[in-house]
């Protein structure tokens, strides 16, 4: 680990299937099997992927929200000690807590109708030691403000707010602890058009101002070229491919991300096109297929590719692809 | 020149809440020609799915259609029926909805029943409207239901069709769920199809095949089909002409090509801006519309857009511009480009 802020290395998370009365262990449910990455301070990882690819459950593993099953995630602290969040134990996730943080993807169900902004907003710094009443209120004043909010707002209940507003609010709490790192989860999927581009915008500034790291989990490759440095895809519980972002774009070296490019409909009625649609569905991560998971959909498979399970490798500086013809095809 | 299949002539859809009046659709006019694929898009409140409910009476209490007109051509006689007159619950609207203006819902996990299988599902439909299949409006029966069933599965490309119809829609994936749910729409040969966000539950590889799929059927059978989204990508790729709709008017309407490359109405222009593509500039701020979108109890006066409009004038907070011709073929509410309001 060098001057990373995040290392993660073969991560892995499985759910157990349990059956009957006993609910004895039949298999498992390989969720994420597989991920590498490293997040370097100030920069913005965008985690694509399909649902299910098991692109939420690696950010609650960093989250430690869930425990992972194995694999190391390497952690350098402000104070510069170097943690792995993978097998730390539960007492002493608290001071990390305050430097990792959370944006929902539910702006509605994520704050607590109950609480004014307030005290919803004011929670973590709450937990987090911040006794003082008045000291939280001018705290959530500066952070509501921070997020394009009225300080006046704190002491209104969130069904009061648009979608758009409760996404702030969410990213003020997020911010609340001066967090380092913030994993932000669909963000802005459950937005409209026109506020999620306000949205962005936010976070983008809020980045500079800041200083912040983003893990960005999304499924618009869109949003996600737009906020990103970096991209990594993920494709049953494994990540298949990571580069720039600019690089990704302009030569895919996995045959999945070039079909999930080509998937994406374009705003512009002049470029239709019906070719290139992936055929089949994306197969169960509780019994995927033998050798490279991706390989009953891929148009390029051969017999190694059924046989063989391909292993991520970098094949260009910085350009990483788990596919056997990776660097020798165009996708 | 052909006669519209449906006209939509200035309705107006509202429900009475506690709180007060919510118009949702407030008075909306588009036609839809036969074989056409008409998008209709816009955010969150625009009112674009009330419209739709409106159009085959689904509107929920205490929704009410207070005004306007939508007329629709049957498939047998030359006349037209105003759907915003026919009961409801009516012998004719039965007859009509599902056999001739067919909906392929945004949920399919909701839409189906979890008790019944799907095939048990869409042969129902088939026996109810069975005459469109057979000459001479003989009774099905249910052997050939299932029959015709297995023929749509195969259709709409569900592989193993005959196995699949005894599947209960919990046990399919999300594409072959809403697979099954087009097949359930075009069992009775509708002339008219009105897709609610389809694809938006799901994912975009699956979205690329349904659209596909889509797109081959409506050549296939010459179905009109009304595309319901908030994504201006799928409308692009799917449809012929468009009508953007804000706060439960048009804002504007056109060929597909016209709207994207020569938008006039200012709330258009905003919407194309906003987007991040996958070729713009990345990192850097998008183009936003100022502000949010207006609470539903609490519509601004005048053209419902004048709050987040950045070419907004006097004129717009007073009076209500109504839908005119701007160019050859597209039309624009907005004060920019004609000066004729509604009438108040």
């Amino acid at each position: 680990m060098t001057d990373s802020l995040l290392e993660v290395r073969g991560l892995q998370k499985f759910f157990p299937i349990t059956r009957g009365f006993f609910q004895s262990v039949v298999g498992h449910v390989r969720a994420v099997d597989g991920v590498d990455f490293t997040l370097k301070e100030g920069e913005t990882l965008g985690l694509v992927g399909e649902s299910g690819c098991g692109k939420t459950t690696a950010s609650r593993c960093i989250l430690r929200a869930i425990d992972p099953t194995g694999g190391q995630i390497l952690y350098r602290m402000r104070s510069g000690k170097v943690v792995d969040l993978a097998t730390l134990p539960q007492g002493e996730l608290l001071p990390l807590r305050a430097e990792i943080q959370m944006i929902f993807q539910d702006p509605f169900g994520s704050l607590n109708p109950r609480m004014t902004l307030l005290d919803n907003v004011g929670e973590p710094l709450l937990v987090n030691g911040m006794k003082n009443r008045r000291e939280r209120a001018d705290r959530v004043a500066e952070l509501l403000r921070l997020v394009g909010l009225r300080p006046e707002f704190m002491h209104r209940f969130p069904h009061a707010f648009s979608g758009g507003q409760r996404q702030r609010i969410g990213i003020a709490r997020a911010l609340a602890t001066n967090p380092r790192l913030v994993v932000a989860d669909e963000p802005v999927s459950a937005l409209d058009v026109s506020i999620q581009a306000q949205v962005l915008n936010l976070l983008l500034e809020l980045q500079q101002r800041l200083k912040l790291t983003f893990l960005f989990v999304a499924h618009d490759l869109s949003v996600v070229r737009h906020i990103s440095d970096r991209i990594a895809v993920m494709y049953v519980g494994q990540l298949v491919e990571l580069a720039p972002t600019a690089e990704i774009f302009r030569q895919p070296q996995h045959p999945y991300t070039a079909a999930l490019m080509r998937a994406v409909p374009i705003a512009d009625p002049r470029v239709r096109k019906d070719d290139g649609i992936l055929g089949g569905e994306v197969p169960s991560p509780a019994a995927p297929p033998s050798g490279c998971y991706f390989h009953p959909r891929c148009r390029h498979a051969t017999a190694r590719c059924r046989a063989e399970a391909p292993e991520l490798r970098e094949v260009a500086p910085g350009h990483f692809s788990r596919c056997h013809f990776a660097g020798e095809m165009t996708f | 020149m052909t006669e519209p299949l449906l006209s939509v002539r200035d309705l107006r859809v509202s429900f009475q809440m506690d709180e007060g009046l919510v118009r949702a659709v407030d008075g909306t006019s588009f036609d839809i020609m036969p074989g056409q694929v008409l998008g209709v898009v816009g955010e969150s409140g625009c009112g674009k799915s009330v419209t739709m409910r409106a159009i085959l009476q689904l509107v929920e209490k205490p929704g009410r259609i207070t005004d306007g007109t939508i007329c629709f051509r049957r498939r047998n006689g030359a006349d037209t029926v105003d759907l915003a007159r026919l009961p409801p619950r009516g012998a004719e609207m039965r007859d009509i909805r599902g056999a001739e203006i067919a909906l392929i819902p945004q949920e399919p996990m909701a839409a189906f029943s979890p008790v019944h299988t799907v095939g048990d599902q869409i042969a129902e439909a088939i026996l109810l409207h069975g005459h469109r299949w057979k000459e001479g409006g003989r009774k099905l029966r249910r052997a050939e239901a299932r029959d015709i069933t297995v023929g749509l599965f195969r259709d709409v490309g569900i592989s193993m069709p005959e196995q699949r119809i005894d599947a209960y829609s919990w046990q399919l994936s999300g594409g072959l769920r809403q697979r099954a749910m087009i097949a359930m729409a075009l069992s009775c040969k509708p002339r008219l199809l009105i897709a609610d966000e389809p694809t938006t539950a799901i994912d975009v590889t699956t979205q690329a095949q349904v659209l596909a799929l889509l797109r081959d059927l409506q050549a296939r059978y010459d179905t009109a089909i009304i595309f319901i989204t908030h994504d201006l990508g799928v409308i692009a790729q799917m449809a012929s002409y468009v009508v953007v709709m804000y706060l439960g008017r048009v804002m504007e309407e056109g060929p597909v090509d016209e709207i994207f490359h020569a938008p006039k109405h200012p709330y258009t222009k905003a919407l194309l801006r906003s987007i991040p593509s996958l070729y713009g500039e990345t990192r850097v701020a998008l183009p936003v519309i100022a502000g949010a979108l207006p609470h539903p109890f609490n519509r601004p006066p005048g053209c419902p857009f004048h709050p987040r409009c950045p070419d907004a004038m006097a004129r717009c907070s007073a009076a209500v511009p109504s839908l005119q011709p701007v160019a050859a073929n597209q039309l624009a509410s907005c004060f920019l480009h004609h000066d004729v309001a509604e009438p108040a």
